[in-house]
C-alpha cells in the first residue's frame, strides 16, 4: 500500500505540491489526471527521490517503509519504479548492460541472487517477446536514437524486468501509436497482482480503456481535487477540467 | 554479449576503493649504488654483461642527457626531481636474467599471482590453437607474458610455443645476447637517444623490457604482454621495449603496470619503439595503473614515457590504445610516424585524473607517405582536483598527398574542482590533405544520474556506467580480456569522486 499524507514539496523555493493525500492499496491501479503544470511529474519525482524536489511536509510510505528517508536507489530496491515522462539517454551504455546492472542491483537490494549473462538474456528475451520488441533494443545505447515510442516501450521493458511493487507511469502513453498503446497496457496488466500497485499518470482516457483503473484522481494546482471511478476519466474527456474546477 | 555481461559482473564485484595493488614483496635485492653518474651506467651494463657497443651507446646517451633540460612545457606541476637521490638498478637476488618458469623465485610467482598475472603456461588446447588467427575472439586464448620486476625481466612464458612460428619474445637484455643483429639494427632508430630528456635518461640507464620480433607473414597466435612491477623503494624504472613487425606480420601486444603505495614519488621513464614494415600491423594496448598517490596527493609514480611507432612499410598499420588510470603525473604521447604510402596510424586513449593526479597526454601523427591516414580518439575524464590535458600534433609533410586525419577529443568533468584542457597543434603543408578536429566538454548530467539511481544503481555505480559509456569507443579497441580489467579500473579510479 502506498500511503501519502499531507505531502508538500517545492522546487527552487516555489511550492508545487500543496498537500497531497492519496492511498493506493496493493493490488490496485490508480490513475492521476490533471492539467499541464499541475504537479503530476513533480509528485512522481518526489516519490522517487529526485534531487531538487524538496519535501517540506507530510509523509509517503510504501508498505510501511518511509520512502522519504531513503536514497533514490534504496527506494528502487524497496520496489518503487518510475517510468519517466522523458526517458534519459545514456550514450555508449549498452541497453543490455544497463538492464542487467539495474536488475542485479535491485535483486541484490532484495537479497536475491544475481543473474549471470545467460540467465539474464533468457529473461530479457522472454519479456521482449511479450512486449513485441525487437532484440536489437538490447544492443543499442540506452535510449540513444530511440524514437519517442521506443523510449516509452523501453521503460515498460525495464518495468517488466524489474517487477516493482509500485510502478509510477508518467505519461507512458504519450507518443504511442494504437498498437504500442495496447502492448504497453498489456505490460502493465500482466504485472497486476495482489502485491503490485500502480499509479498511472495520463492525459487520455484512451489508455484507461486498456488499463482499467480502480480509481481516478484529479490533480490540480498541487492538490488532489477529485477522486472517482473509471467513469470520472470519461467525464473529464467529455467536459475538460473546467467542470472539476467548478465542482472543487 | 556474454562478454559484456561478464564485464559488468566484474565491475559490480568491485566494492572497495583502495589501490589494491599497493602491497610490497619482501625479497632480497641487488642494488646499484644510489645516484647517477657514468659509473652507474657502467654498473648496469656490466650487470647485464653487455657487449661493448651497447655500453658505448649508453655512455653517449648519458653525455647527451647531461646537457639536456627537463621539459617545462607540459601542463603539470611537481617539485624538482633530484636525480641523484634514486637507485637506477634493483634486481631480485640470485640468478639474474630470465630463466625457465620452474626456476623463478616462488616469492615472485606469488606476487604475480596476487596481481592476477598468469605466468604459468596453460596447456594449449587442441582446437584452440587453430583459432589463433584472432586472439581476442572466441574462447580464452592464452596470453604470453614477460614479467619485469623492478629492473629485470623475471620470466617470459610461451617462448617455445612462439619460437615454433619464428617469433622472438623475450627480455630485451636477453635479445642483446641472443639476437644482437636485430637489436643493433633497430634500437634507437625510432626514438633516438637524444630525442628528449627522458628518452636520453632511459637510453643511458634502461634496465630491461621486452623485445618482440614477428617474422615475415606471421600472425602472432596469441596476445603478447609485458607486466611491469615497481617494487623496490626509491627506485626508478627505466624499461625499454622494442617491437618489430616484419612484412605482413600481425601482432597484438599489451602492457600493464602497478607499484606499491608509498609516500615518495617514484620515477618511471620508459621508451617504447615500434617498427612496422610493409603490410604489417601492430596493435599496442596499455592499461596504465601505476600507483596514483593518495587522496591528498602524497606519493605516486611520475610516468614520463616516450612511445613512438614508425610505419616504415607501405600499407603498414599501428594502433595505440591506452587506458591511463594511474600515476601521479603522466607525460606521454604515443606517436606514429607514417612513412610508408597508405600507412595507417591510430590512437585511442582514455585518461582519468582523480584526486591530485595530473595528466598531459595525447599523440603525434606525422604524415610523410602518400595517402596516409590517422585517427585520434581521446577521452579525458577529470574528477576531484585532477587536471587533464590533451596535447596532440598532426603534421602533414609536403610529400603526404591525400593524407587524412580525424581527431575527436572529448572531456568529461566530474565535480567543479577539476580541469580539462585541449591543446591541438595542426601543421598542414599539403593542400590535398584533409585534417578534421572535433572537441567536446561535458559533465555527467543530473538527469542521467537520477535515471540510473531510480533503476537501483548506487551513485558510484551510475558514474562508473556513464563513464564507461563515455569511453566506449576506446574500450572496444582493447583485447577482450583487458577491456574487462580496464572497465573495472575506471570504476575504481573514480571511487570517492562523487557524493
Ligand atoms: N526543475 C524545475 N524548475 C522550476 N520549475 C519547475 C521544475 N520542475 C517543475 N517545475 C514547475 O512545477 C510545476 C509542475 O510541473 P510538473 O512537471 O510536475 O507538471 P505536470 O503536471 O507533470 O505537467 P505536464 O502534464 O505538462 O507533464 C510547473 O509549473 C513547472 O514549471
Ligand atoms: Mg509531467
Amino acid at each position: 500500500m502506498l500511503r501519502i499524507e499531507g505531502l508538500t514539496a517545492e522546487v527552487d523555493g516555489k511550492p508545487i505540491l500543496k498537500g497531497i493525500d492519496l492511498e493506493v492499496p496493493t493490488g490496485e491501479v490508480h490513475a492521476i489526471m490533471g492539467p499541464n503544470g499541475s504537479g503530476k511529474s513533480t509528485l512522481s519525482y518526489v516519490l522517487a527521490g529526485r534531487e531538487g524536489y524538496e519535501v517540506t511536509g507530510g509523509s509517503a510510505t510504501l508498505n510501511g517503509v518511509d520512502l522519504l528517508a531513503l536514497e533514490p536507489e534504496e527506494r528502487a530496491a524497496a520496489g518503487v519504479f518510475l517510468a519517466f515522462q522523458y526517458p534519459v539517454e545514456l550514450p555508449g551504455v549498452g541497453n543490455a548492460n544497463f538492464l542487467r546492472t539495474a536488475l542485479n542491483a535491485i535483486r541484490r537490494g532484495k537479497g536475491e541472487a544475481e543473474l549471470d549473462a545467460m540467465q539474464f538474456l533468457k529473461l530479457a528475451r522472454a519479456r521482449l517477446k511479450e512486449l513485441q520488441m525487437s532484440e536489437d533494443m538490447l544492443k543499442r545505447g540506452v535510449n540513444v536514437g530511440f524514437s519517442g515510442g521506443e523510449k516509452k516501450r523501453n521503460e515498460v521493458l525495464q518495468m517488466a524486468l524489474l517487477r516493482p511493487s509500485l510502478a509510477i507511469l508518467d505519461e507512458t502513453d504519450s507518443g504511442l501509436d494504437i498498437d504500442a498503446l495496447k502492448i504497453v497496457a498489456d505490460g502493465v496488466n500482466a504485472l497486476r497482482a495482489p502485491d503490485f500497485a500502480a499509479l498511472v499518470i495520463t492525459h487520455y482516457q484512451r489508455l484507461l480503456d486498456y488499463i482499467v483503473p480502480d480509481k481516478v484522481h484529479v490533480l490540480m494546482q498541487g492538490r488532489i481535487v477529485q477522486t472517482g471511478g473509471p467513469e470520472l476519466a470519461k467525464q473529464l474527456e467529455a467536459s475538460g477540467y473546467a467542470s472539476v474546477q467548478a465542482a472543487a | 554479449m556474454p562478454a559484456v555481461a561478464e564485464t559488468l559482473d566484474t565491475v559490480q564485484s568491485v566494492t572497495e576503493g583502495t589501490y589494491k595493488w599497493g602491497f610490497e614483496t619482501e625479497i632480497e635485492m641487488d642494488f646499484a649504488p644510489k645516484g647517477l653518474n657514468e659509473s652507474t651506467v657502467r654498473f648496469i651494463s656490466a650487470q647485464k654483461k653487455e657487449p661493448e657497443w651497447l655500453l658505448e651507446w649508453r655512455l653517449k646517451a648519458f653525455a647527451t642527457w647531461q646537457k639536456m633540460q627537463e621539459p617545462r612545457w607540459p601542463a603539470v606541476k611537481y617539485p624538482p626531481i633530484d636525480y641523484q637521490d634514486a637507485y637506477y638498478y634493483a634486481a631480485p637476488k640470485k640468478k639474474d636474467g630470465p630463466k625457465s618458469l620452474d626456476e623463478v623465485d616462488p616469492e615472485l610467482l606469488k606476487t604475480y599471482a596476487k596481481l592476477g598475472i598468469p605466468l604459468k603456461e596453460q596447456a594449449i588446447l587442441a582446437g584452440v590453437e587453430g583459432a589463433g588467427d584472432s586472439p581476442s575472439e572466441g574462447g580464452r586464448m592464452p596470453i604470453a607474458v614477460d614479467a619485469v620486476f623492478d629492473s629485470v625481466s623475471v620470466a617470459t612464458s610461451y617462448k617455445e610455443r612462439l619460437a615454433k612460428d619464428g617469433i622472438i619474445f623475450c627480455a630485451i637484455s636477453e635479445a642483446v645476447h641472443e639476437h644482437p643483429e636485430l637489436v643493433k639494427q633497430y634500437l634507437g632508430t625510432v626514438v633516438p637517444p637524444g630525442d628528449n630528456f627522458y628518452a636520453a635518461l632511459n637510453s643511458a640507464v634502461f634496465t630491461d623490457g621486452s623485445f618482440v620480433y614477428i617474422p615475415k607473414g606471421v600472425r602472432c597466435p596469441m596476445e603478447l604482454s609485458t607486466y611491469f612491477r615497481i617494487n623496490a623503494k626509491s627506485t626508478g624504472q627505466f624499461e625499454r621495449t622494442l617491437i618489430i613487425a616484419d612484412e605482413g606480420a600481425v601482432v597484438s601486444y599489451l602492457e600493464g603496470c602497478t607499484a606499491p603505495m608509498r609516500d615518495e614519488n617514484q620515477l618511471h621513464a620508459a621508451v617504447v619503439e615500434l617498427v612496422a614494415l610493409d603490410d604489417s600491423q601492430i596493435k599496442y594496448s596499455t592499461v596504465q595503473n601505476w600507483y596514483p598517490g593518495d587522496a591528498e596527493g602524497r606519493g605516486g609514480i611520475y610516468n614520463f614515457v616516450t612511445k613512438r611507432a614508425q610505419c616504415r612499410g607501405k600499407r603498414s598499420k599501428v594502433s595505440w590504445t591506452q587506458v591511463e588510470t594511474g600515476s601521479a603525473i603522466t607525460w606521454k604521447y604515443p606517436s606514429c610516424v607514417l612513412l610508408g604510402d597508405d600507412s595507417v596510424g591510430e590512437f585511442y586513449s582514455v585518461a582519468i585524473t582523480n584526486n591530485h593526479q595530473q595528466a598531459d597526454t595525447g599523440t603525434k601523427m606525422i604524415h610523410v607517405g602518400k595517402r596516409t591516414t590517422s585517427t585520434i580518439v581521446s577521452k579525458g575524464i577529470s574528477a576531484g582536483k585532477g587536471q587533464n590535458t590533451y596535447r596532440g600534433l598532426v603534421r602533414v609533410a609536403p610529400t603526404a598527398s591525400g593524407a587524412r586525419n580525424f581527431t575527436q577529443c572529448d572531456s568529461l568533468l566530474i565535480g567543479d574542482q577539476c580541469g580539462a584542457h585541449t591543446v591541438p597543434y595542426i601543421e598542414n603543408r599539403n593542400m590535398s590533405a584533409k585534417v578534421e578536429h572535433e572537441a567536446t566538454t561535458s559533465r555527467i548530467a543530473e538527469d542521467q544520474l537520477f535515471y540510473c539511481r531510480q533503476r537501483g544503481l548506487s551513485e558510484e555505480d551510475a558514474v562508473g556506467l556513464i563513464v564507461n559509456g563515455f569511453c566506449r569507443e576506446v574500450l572496444k579497441e582493447l583485447p577482450m580480456e583487458f577491456a574487462v580489467e580496464a572497465q573495472k579500473l575506471l570504476q575504481i579510479s573514480l571511487e570517492g569522486s562523487v557524493g
